[in-house]
Parts: structure tokens; sequence; C-alpha cells
């Protein structure tokens, strides 16, 4: 039997499981990273990456099998012939949607790094004091200053292109070069820079795709079907970045189709000594020990293992003692803003598919401005010319159809915005009484919705977006407001919160269990609040601070 | 049908994390009603669906949408995209259009020139596009549709018609555009 007793245990290999990976064993812990799904192994395992589109059956369109088979992946661009396999089918793990809720998971190594959008922003003191000054939840244990040298830390790492903007809503980082606006969109940000008298900025998208060479890396080349997994290992992801590290320093063990039911808690210690495991491929039970364990299995699934863990003596879970495990739910609300048709630039076209567009920084209730809800949002979109699917009724078939298609069309931008949801007690996740998956176990039902704070909110969303853009001098502005469903985001946030009391919150300020200090969960279920910035690159901060604590703590035997 | 939910899509440039998300793709949101069990196209109709697309997008000084193999493409999209309604609605277009060519033209459809064929889907496509008209020919607006995402898609389109470039290599936001120059294939 293979070793079963290790220094740290980190559940789920996706952005934050792989960065908890790197940074314990490179502080030289035996480290077992359990991953519930299937290996997905960097390169080798990236089948449609560099296929042309003649190569796939429905040339980006979705067969009737699929949208039968996938009734919730169906609901958002998620469902794809090309990476079908790498979001979690509904089929083997359901869930219960007391209010609607979109649900979108990766369950194979490297879960959702393979997958995300690799915008990268950081949170500054106005998130981290919003919830404190405002009277809303509890107040975050920790402030920017906390967290910027960590930032510094994994930007350098993970590599971050993006300019610096000296903006107190956006801190700068340890970026590469930013990769460049296209013509429309610099006029579109000197424009608005203009009009709005330097209150608002049209910056380019942070990314997590590199502009110059990292170790085992090359820079990115410009195809943009980052979510097929990238030969290059241009975007970070567990599989281009932290998971060749934590291998690197021979002290990691992967673990594939390893589930981790619960943690095995010890009450006499108050602490816990060990995760049990169910085999995917096998059904057997398997038990592993540790010093440590991370929790980093995604929000609601590390919020779900902390609810079957110690119900023995909390019948609600390890964590619940603070009546907030499963609560907060939050995501990002968005599908809403405007786009417009440009005029002019007929002689000017660009090279090259970048995997970014534009972002515009929240510019709502800070420097003065007040509105009649709190907190804000920003913008992400782009510019570009219509290619040939664009609609153009009055044209013949034959060969003036298939001539003018041919040729690119005219300029148009849109921007999309991304708002703040606040943290509401009363927007929950729980485990089904009934309602199991493939493995037997309990499911979660989802009860979360939108309130009048972000209702008030989309309102700006909207008519700032078209605002922006004729300010920005486009014809034909319209706004659009597509409807959100929560989760839809696909940033699934809090039902763990860090806090500075355990009767009202779960994690303290180190990302400590209050009822079980040597769990950490490092995911986005820690969030005390959302903010409007894409949150991945905090989750990251977060994990290496809190692998710099634990692993102190540890050697001071304080563990 | 799924055309009215991609006409709202396209007021929405879909960013997801920056990322431009296919402006191609049909989002469908709803549950599909069956399909027509055993639906198969025969080697004739298949042939018969390579010059609806070849009168749709011909051979010019680049080959047109019959080398590309596009009513094996459309006989694919229809069996397995499809719904019934839209399966039936399909169907009901291949005959249409063999009948009203012959009644139009006064010979069949497949003995015609490319040229006739390309006129007479261009006075259905009149029909078809006139709103106000609910009895015009649907159908025309499905095979205009597979006809262009078969042909821009196909290796010949992409790389012969368009311009294909698997790896640009460096991104470049603002260059000099002539006209006459292709459009990007992706």
């Amino acid at each position: 039997m293979a070793n079963q007793e290790y220094d740290a245990i980190v559940v789920g290999s996706g952005i934050s499981g792989g960065w908890a990976a790197k940074e314990l064993t490179e502080k030289g812990l035996k480290v077992l990273l359990l991953e519930r799904g299937q290996n997905v192994e960097h390169v080798k395992d990236y089948h449609t990456a560099t296929i042309g589109p003649w190569e796939t059956n429905y040339r980006g369109r979705r067969s009737v099998e699929m949208i039968e088979n996938h009734p919730v992946l169906r609901r958002d661009y998620v469902l794809n012939e090309l990476n079908v396999d790498w979001w979690a089918h509904e089929s083997d793990s359901p869930y219960v949607e007391e209010k609607p809720f979109d649900w979108y998971r990766g369950y194979q190594v490297g879960g959702r790094s393979l997958l995300w959008g690799r915008q990268s922003y950081r949170l500054g003191d106005i998130d981290f004091e919003a919830n404190a000054k405002e009277g809303i939840a509890v107040d975050w244990p920790i402030r920017y200053k906390d967290l910027a040298p960590w930032y510094s830390h994994v930007e350098k790492f993970a590599g971050i292109s993006g300019s610096r903007d000296g903006l107190a809503q956006l801190p700068d980082g340890e970026f590469q070069p930013p990769m460049d606006m296209n013509c429309v969109e610099k006029d579109v940000a000197a424009r608005v820079k203009d009009h709005f008298k330097g209150s608002r900025h049209v910056t380019i998208g942070r990314v997590a795709n590199i502009t110059q060479p990292l170790e085992g890396r090359t820079n990115c080349q410009y195809r943009n079907k980052c979510w097929l997994g990238c030969p290059f290992g241009a975007y970070f992801s567990t599989q281009s970045s932290t998971l060749p590290a934590a291998m690197k320093t021979g002290n990691l063990t992967l673990r594939p189709w390893s589930i981790v039911h619960k943690l095995i808690y010890d009450k006499d210690s108050q602490r816990a000594t060990g995760v049990e495991v169910l085999d995917a491929e096998t059904n057997q039970t398997v038990e592993y020990k540790a010093k440590i364990i991370f929790l980093c299995a995604s929000a609601f699934n590390s919020t779900a293992i902390l609810m079957r863990t110690a119900t023995d003596i909390w019948p609600e879970g390890l964590g619940s003692s603070s009546g907030e495990l499963g609560h907060n739910v939050m995501d990002h609300h968005f599908r809403l803003g405007a786009n417009g048709k440009v005029e002019g630039f007929d002689d000017k076209y660009y090279y090259g598919r970048r995997p970014t567009g534009i972002y515009i920084p929240r510019f709502r209730n800070i420097n003065g401005d007040k509105r009649d809800y709190v907190r804000g949002f920003g913008y992400q979109g782009a510019a570009s010319r219509q290619g040939w699917s664009r609609e153009i009724a009055e044209i013949n078939f034959g060969a003036p159809l298939k001539d003018a298609i041919s040729e690119p069309g005219p300029w148009s931008m849109g921007i999309t915005a991304f708002g703040e949801i606040l943290p509401y007690h009363e927007n929950t996740i729980k485990l089904s009484p009934d309602v199991k998956d493939k493995w037997g176990m309990s499911v979660l039902v989802m009860n979360a919705e939108i309130k009048e704070n972000e209702m008030k909110m989309r309102q700006d969303m909207m008519n700032d977006a078209a605002e922006m853009l004729e300010a920005a001098g486009l014809k034909n502005v319209s706004k659009f407001d597509s409807g959100y469903t929560m989760g839809q985001g696909i940033h699934e946030m809090g039902t763990a919160r860090m806090g500075r009391d355990p009767k009202s919150s779960v994690l303290n300020g180190n990302n400590q269990v209050w009822d079980a200090k040597n769990v950490f969960v490092t995911d986005g279920a820690a969030m005390t609040s959302a903010a409007a910035q894409n949150p991945s690159l905090t989750y990251m901060a977060m994990t290496a601070r809190a692998v710099d604590f634990a692993v102190r703590e540890l050697k001071n035997r304080n563990l | 049908m799924a055309m009215n939910r991609r006409d709202a899509l396209k007021n929405m440039v879909l960013m997801m994390g920056g990322t431009m998300v296919g402006a191609n793709v049909i989002l469908t949101g709803c549950a599909p009603e069956d399909r027509i069990e055993g639906l198969d196209f025969s080697d004739s109709e298949i042939a018969y669906m390579d010059e609806i697309g070849e009168a749709i997008i011909p051979t010019t000084d680049t080959p047109g949408a019959k080398a590309t193999g596009i009513g094996v493409f459309m006989a694919t999209m229809v069996r397995e995209t499809y719904n019934k309604e839209q399966q039936e609605t399909w169907i009901r277009g291949l005959n249409e259009i063999r009948d009203g060519f012959k009644k139009e033209m006064g010979n069949d459809f497949m003995s015609g020139t490319v040229e006739q064929r390309t006129e007479y889907l261009n006075s259905l496509n009149r029909k078809g596009r006139d709103i106000e008209n609910e009895d015009g020919p649907q159908y025309i607006n499905m095979m205009k549709d597979l006809t262009l995402l078969g042909y821009f898609t196909s290796e010949i389109g992409a790389t012969q018609q368009l311009r294909y470039v698997e790896t640009p290599g460096r991104y470049d936001g603002c260059t000099d555009y002539t006209v006459g120059d292709k459009v990007w294939a992706i």
C-alpha cells in the first residue's frame, strides 16, 4: 500500500490548489494533491488545441444530443464540442436549484484553471474596507497591505501582462508588458478620458497570458484558443505553471479520481487528522493522514466537505458554529452593457487574435461619486471588424455575396459590465437530504438571488455603457440587458467567509478554520465580499499567504 | 427558433474574462424537440444539396461550396443539430425548390446552370427576407446559413477564400488595410 501519511494534503488541483501544492512542496513539505476527476497532462492531452475548424463536427454549434445531455451546460457558452469533457457533467454530478443557479464546474486535474477567462486584477483597500464602512456583513480581517506582497509574489510567477495605470481602485502589480489596444480602442480610450475629465479609464485587460517567456513557457502566440489548453503554456494554468513547479521539488504526489468525502476530525485535539477519500473509479474508501489540510476544491465544494465533517459534534458540519457556513453566496452579475458602430478606420485592421479585451475599472461610488446603491462595477469589451458571419441581407447570392463577406466589415465595439454582489446571509447552499450524485454523495441545493442593490446597479451598468460609447463617438449605440442568473459569472464566492470573530465567520484572517486550526480554506469560499474584479488572482495570493503562515506555524509547533 | 436567440445575442459582446466567445455560435438555451427518427440523405439528395450550396457560394477564382463537400456538411448539420420542426422545414425546402424551379425555369434544378439556380434561389431569398410575409420560405435562410458556415469554416474557404493563420505569433492592433484584403478566417 502506498504511503498514506503526508505533511500536507491539498484538496483540489485548480487555481488555488495548484498554488497550495507549489508553495507547500517548495517549502519542503511532502504533499498529497487530491483531484476528484481525471488527469489532464500538459500539452499531451490538449487534443483539440491545434485543429482547424474544418476538423470539428459542428463548427462551433451544438448537436441536439449535446443539448439533451447537458441541461445545465447548454445554458451558456460553455457547452462546446471541443472541450465538453472539461466541464462537469450534470448527469454524474447533479445539484438542486431552489432558485435558479448556473453551476459550471471543472472536475479534472487543473480544474477551471484550464478554462478560465484569465483576467487578473488586484482588489484594493476600497474593497477590503467596504463591509466595515457600510456596516454590511462582517469586516474583512485583512487589508490590502496584508495581501499586496502576495499579489506581487503570484503575479511574477503566474505571469500577468498589463499596464500600470496608477488607480487606487485597481492597484498596479508586477506586470509583464501589456498587450496592445487596437486603433479603435485607443481612440475610444482617449475620447472617454477627455470627456469624463480623467475620471473614467479604458485600459487593456490585465491577463494571465505572458508576453515574455517564463521558465518552461513560451510567450503568447495570439491564437486565442486558451480554453482548449495551450501547447505553448502561454496562459497560467495548474498544468503550465504550478504543477510542474511542485513536481520539480520531488515532494508532490498527485492522485486523480479522488473525491474527498469529508475530513477526519479529532475532537480531543480539535484538529483534522486526515481526509476520507472515495476513489471515483473503484468506489473504494481510502484514508490519508496529514498535519495540515488545504481545502481548494472550489468555493461550494470546499464548503460541502466542511458540511460533511464532524457532524457528530456540529450537525451542520465543521465551521457551522459560526452560523455562516453555506451562507453569503456571491458571484458577479453581468450580461448587460452597450454596443455601437464605429465610423471611419476603414483603412485599419489588426493582426493576431488577442486573448484579452479592454477593461474599464470601477468609477461609481468612489472619488466623491455617490449613487443610490453601494459598490460598483467594471467593464470588459473590445472593438473589432465584423467577419464573414455578418448579416448583409441585401446582397444577392453568388459571387457578389461571396466577395462581400470575404472582406472585413465595419468596426463595432461592445462593452459588458461586471458588478459586485453583496454578501447576503440568506443566499445559501446546503446539502440535499435526498438527492445523491453518481457516487452516492449528497448534492448541493442552491438558494441565492440578487436583490435591490444589484438591480439598481444594473441600471447604471447599462446606461453608463451607452453614455461612454456615445461620448466616444460611436453611432447607433444600443443598450442591452440579456438577464442574469446567479452563478453565470462562474465566480462562485462566499459560504465559508473570513472574519474577525468565530461567532460570525468560518475562517480567520489566515484562512484557518476557527474550529480546526490545521484546516485552511483558500479558494472563493473564503471571500468576505466579492468586489467587482475577477477574483482568481486574489485566490492565488490568499493561498500563497496562507501557506506561508501555515508552514511557519507548523515549524513553531503551533499546528 | 434559434435565430431569434442569436439575434438577441448579437446585441452583446459575450465576454467571459475578456475572451470573445465565438461570434458564430448559436446558443440554444431551450430543450430541443425530438428529431425525425432515422433521417438520412441519399447520394442524390447530397448531390442536390451540393448544387444548392454552389448556387449560393459559387466557384470564382477560388473554389465554391460544392468543392468543400457542402452537401455532406448540410446533411450532418440537419441530421444532428436541427430539431424536428427545423428538419421538416429543411425537407420541405428541398421539395419546394425542386418543384418551384421546374415550374419557373422549365427544366430540372439538376440540369440547370449555376446561374439559373442562383437566380432562382435569389428570388426565394427576396421572399424569405420579407418579414411581413409569414409564408416566406424560411428554409432559404437555413440554406444560406449552413452554406456560409460550412464554406467559410472549411479548409478551402478558410485558407483560399479567407486568410487563415493558425499561429499568428504576435499581435498588431493597428495594421493598414487595403480594400480587397480578405478577412481573417478565425
